[in-house]
């Protein structure tokens, strides 16, 4: 097929391009990635769905406004390396945001196929221009222009401050990135499983940065290590970024929530992706034994999901996904959904956990549930779900895993009193240029927002770059 | 990577490690620690800043070997290198002139307890300590405990140096002496703390404790150190590691401590194993 000389009509005759991925019975024992991504032929089939729309509605839909249209149309030529170049130009992650992104709730929502057909796989695409530049060896580096002697610091190297970092060092910055851990990439390395963010993609998009002439930090706590203060009066640094994410899980505050066995998702997905106790001993840091267990996780989101095929994956025998609502108010990621359905996880739907059991040595045996109802709308609009009376029964486990949230990490608040934070404790910023209470300090992800998404936290850490930028070249 | 500057034998199992760290030097306060990573593929462990020489950029760690990670790094030697450390994390300890303050420290534990026992002296209280031990080869910083006290005191299990039995008693003595005591800190292993919680609970004297659950991050990201103190879940990096005596649940830190004990013992076979291997070769 030619793209240049096709039809609309054969275009609509096209079906939406599946990728490939593994079985759902093969992959349930290895840590490798689901999917596998698309072919040149596949990715260029896929492209020639997109009717190349005259006012590209599917823009809209993406917080980023990559130019959709216009990357897919290269992607058909098999201009694959010009379509990553496109993409770049308002993404600089694409093969991480390819993978992550709640694509059905943001650009491939809007596409005008939905109405007829099925939308044209957009982030499909994104990961396909990404991945075939990377492995093509012919990532070219971007133009950074001459220096303007300023010094920025980036606090946190999640997806927030790695794009703030980029767009800053590109502008003629020297920027210094610090992270608490000792490893880069925040929740795409902690949280996200290699079996949906291969870590290597992460660490590419970072030894990009170091080539730049990023500077990263690691071990550095702010707020401990160094304050934010200290970095601006003792080393002397002109702007600082703060992107340091959510933290502090929450806990549901129900009886036996400190039996031996209960993990927050965090805590769990830490141990297995950072330190890498699925490979005890050969890594020093255990990890709860799921082989043949029975393991619960309690939450609807992304992290919940993630937690629960890990668990399945490190052997667990059942691996519930308990959850107060229904299938339809799930906030993961549909394609998400789908996997972890085809990987034989239990959905214990409208249903509750009250309290913990445990045994005499305090380990957990099992947790009682209470089945729920929908009601009326609560304030975010979804169906509220509420208890139904006595209907209590007891689900046998050996491991809880609660997903339920975070707030924010006290450290920075603790420290820097000047910064305004909410209620809920995450730091108050002028949405149009990021900016927080105190002078020449800006924020963005999820530190700001609350838990959202990768490409939020993207979008945030360029508009403070850009609003750092133009601050230090006001005088 | 971080250099280890000096490293000598403090008692059987016990080192006192120097390690360049010049902005931990700086900033870290009494009761504060570092988490420390040994090598690529190891356990982050949490350990107390026991020293800091701001002026050199070294801050001194005094490490007992209990498995794996902990016997590893003491067989590092001056020179060598070690991964990765983090800090000063935890909140600092809370001092001001209390009057009279006890320091108790039980095994290791005296290290951990050193350093606020400076903060305590230098705060213008009248320091007493109390340093238990199973018997005299194992007693650590009696010099330096006694430097910074106005009376010290060593006990040991066996009676082979000092006091002939357990710190609870000797504080027990001190509490029926007459003495007025406005604070006590215990640092050691938890029945000791918990048992000096109780001698000193009807005389309703403040009495504070450093906990030492396990740990990952350190930073408060993952839950997974959360102790229950008045009821309430807190999380030790964060919040603590130090609280009130009186309000922690002791039995509940015992059990959660044991979560790993088939891993530990494991790992730390495996251990042994690999340095035999080694030693053979
Ligand atoms: C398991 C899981 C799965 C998810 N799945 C998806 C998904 O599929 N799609 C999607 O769009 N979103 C997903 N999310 C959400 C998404 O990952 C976050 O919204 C995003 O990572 C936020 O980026 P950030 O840069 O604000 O923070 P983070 O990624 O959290 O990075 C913050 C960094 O700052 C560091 N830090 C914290 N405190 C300090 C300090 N005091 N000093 C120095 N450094 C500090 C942290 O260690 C971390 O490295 C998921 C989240 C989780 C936990
Ligand atoms: C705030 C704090 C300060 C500490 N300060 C000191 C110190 O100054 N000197 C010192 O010798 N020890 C200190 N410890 C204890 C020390 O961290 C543990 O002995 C060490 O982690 C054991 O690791 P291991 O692999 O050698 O032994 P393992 O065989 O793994 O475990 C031995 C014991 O240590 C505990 N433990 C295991 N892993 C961890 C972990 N990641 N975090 C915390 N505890 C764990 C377990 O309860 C177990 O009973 C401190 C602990 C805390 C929480
Ligand atoms: S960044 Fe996300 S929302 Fe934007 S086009 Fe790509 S997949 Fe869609
Ligand atoms: S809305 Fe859909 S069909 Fe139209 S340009 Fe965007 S992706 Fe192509
Ligand atoms: S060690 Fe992770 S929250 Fe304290």
């Amino acid at each position: 097929m030619d793209s240049q000389h096709i039809t609309t009509k054969e275009r609509l005759a096209i079906p939406r391009q599946v990728m490939p991925a593994q079985l759902p019975e093969v992959r349930i024992h290895n840590f490798n990635e689901v999917h596998l991504g698309y072919t040149p032929e596949l990715a260029r089939k896929e492209a020639m769905r997109c009717i190349q729309c005259k006012d590209p509605v599917c823009i809209k839909g993406c917080p980023v406004n990559i130019k959709i249209d216009q990357f897919i149309k290269m992607i058909a030529e098999g201009n694959f390396l010009g379509a990553a170049k496109k993409i770049k130009e308002d993404n600089v992650l694409p093969a991480i945001c390819g993978r992550v992104c709640p694509q059905e709730d943001q650009c491939e929502k809007m596409c005008i196929l939905t109405k007829k057909h099925e939308s044209v796989a957009i982030g499909n695409l994104e990961r396909f221009a990404g991945d075939y530049e990377r492995e093509s060896g012919n990532v070219e580096l971007p133009e950074v222009k001459p220096s303007t002697g300023k010094k920025v610091a980036v606090i946190g190297s999640g997806p927030a401050g790695l794009s703030c970092a980029n767009d800053l060092i590109q502008l003629g910055h020297a920027v210094t990135v610090f992270e608490a851990l000792h490893e880069l990439g925040g929740v795409l390395v902690y949280g996200i499983p290699e079996f949906r963010l291969p870590k290597t993609i992460v660490k590419g998009e970072i030894e990009g940065l170091k080539q730049l002439g990023v500077e990263f930090v690691t071990n550095a706590v702010a707020g401990r290590s160094i304050t934010v203060d200290e970095l601006m009066n003792e080393e002397h640094f002109d702007a600082v970024f703060i992107g340091v994410g959510a933290g502090l899980p929450w806990f549901m505050g129900i009886p036996g929530e400190n039996l031996l066995g209960v993990y927050s998702a965090n805590e769990f997905l830490t141990r297995v992706n950072l330190m890498k106790s699925y490979q005890f001993p050969e890594n020093d840091t255990p990890v709860f034994n799921c082989k043949g267990k029975n393991v619960a996780v309690f939450g609807g989101g992304n992290t919940a999901l993630d937690a629960v095929r890990t668990a399945k994956r490190l052997g667990a025998q059942h691996a519930y996904i308990v959850y107060r609502r229904s299938e339809a108010e799930m906030p993961a990621r549909l394609e998400e959904l789908h996997h972890a359905q085809k990987e034989g996880i239990e959905f214990m739907l409208l249903m509750n956990p009250v309290e913990f059991i445990g045994n005499d040595q305090q380990w957990l045996t099992g947790v009682k549930c209470i089945r729920m109802e929908l009601g009326e709308p609560d304030d975010s609009g979804r169906r509220k779900p509420v208890p139904i009376p006595d209907s209590e029964f007891i689900l046998p486990i050996d491991m809880a895993i609660i997903s339920i949230g975070n707030g924010s990490n006290p450290l920075i608040k603790q420290t820097t009193p000047d910064i305004e934070v909410s209620r809920r404790d995450t730091i108050v910023v002028d949405i149009n240029t990021m900016a927080t209470s105190k002078e020449n300090v800006y924020a963005g992800g999820d530190i700001v927002t609350g838990g959202a998404t990768v490409i939020l936290a993207m979008g945030a850490g360029r508009t403070a770059a850009a609003s750092i930028h133009e601050k230090l070249m006001e005088k | 990577m971080y250099k280890i500057v000096s490293a000598i034998f403090l008692a059987e199992n016990i080192k006192k490690i120097e390690i360049e760290a010049p902005r931990i030097a700086k900033k870290r306060n009494a009761g504060q620690f570092v988490m420390i990573r040994v090598g690529e593929s190891g356990e982050r462990v949490p350990l107390t800043i026991a020293d800091s020489d701001p002026e050199k950029g070294t801050i001194t760690i005094i490490v007992q070997g209990m498995g794996k990670t902990t016997k590893e790094l003491n067989s590092k030697e001056a020179g060598d290198m070690i991964s990765d450390v983090v800090g000063p994390l935890g909140a600092p300890s809370h001092i001001e002139k209390f009057g009279t303050a006890v320091s108790i420290g039980g095994g290791v534990g005296t290290a951990i307890a050193y350093p606020t026992a400076v903060a305590l002296k230098k705060a213008g209280n009248y320091v007493i300590t109390i340093n238990g031990a199973r018997s005299k080869d194992l007693v650590i910083l009696e010099k330096e405990m006694k430097e910074v006290s106005d009376e010290a005191y060593i006990t040991t299990d066996d009676g082979s140096w000092g006091f002939h039995g357990f710190v609870t008693q000797k504080l027990q003595e001190l509490i029926d002496s007459g003495k007025t005591i406005d604070y006590v800190l215990a640092i050691g292993p938890i029945p000791m703390m918990r048992a000096i919680a109780e001698v000193t609970r009807p005389y309703h004297i403040k009495t504070v404790v450093s906990l030492n659950p396990i740990m990952v991050d350190g930073t408060g990201m993952c839950g997974g150190c959360r102790v229950t103190v008045d009821n309430q879940t807190k999380f030790a990096c964060v919040d603590g590691p130090e609280f009130d005596a009186h309000l922690v649940d002791f039995k509940n830190l015992s059990d959660r401590n044991k979560l790993y004990l088939l891993e530990e013992k494991q790992s730390s076979d495996t251990h042994v194993h690999v340095c035999k291997l080694n030693k053979t070769v």
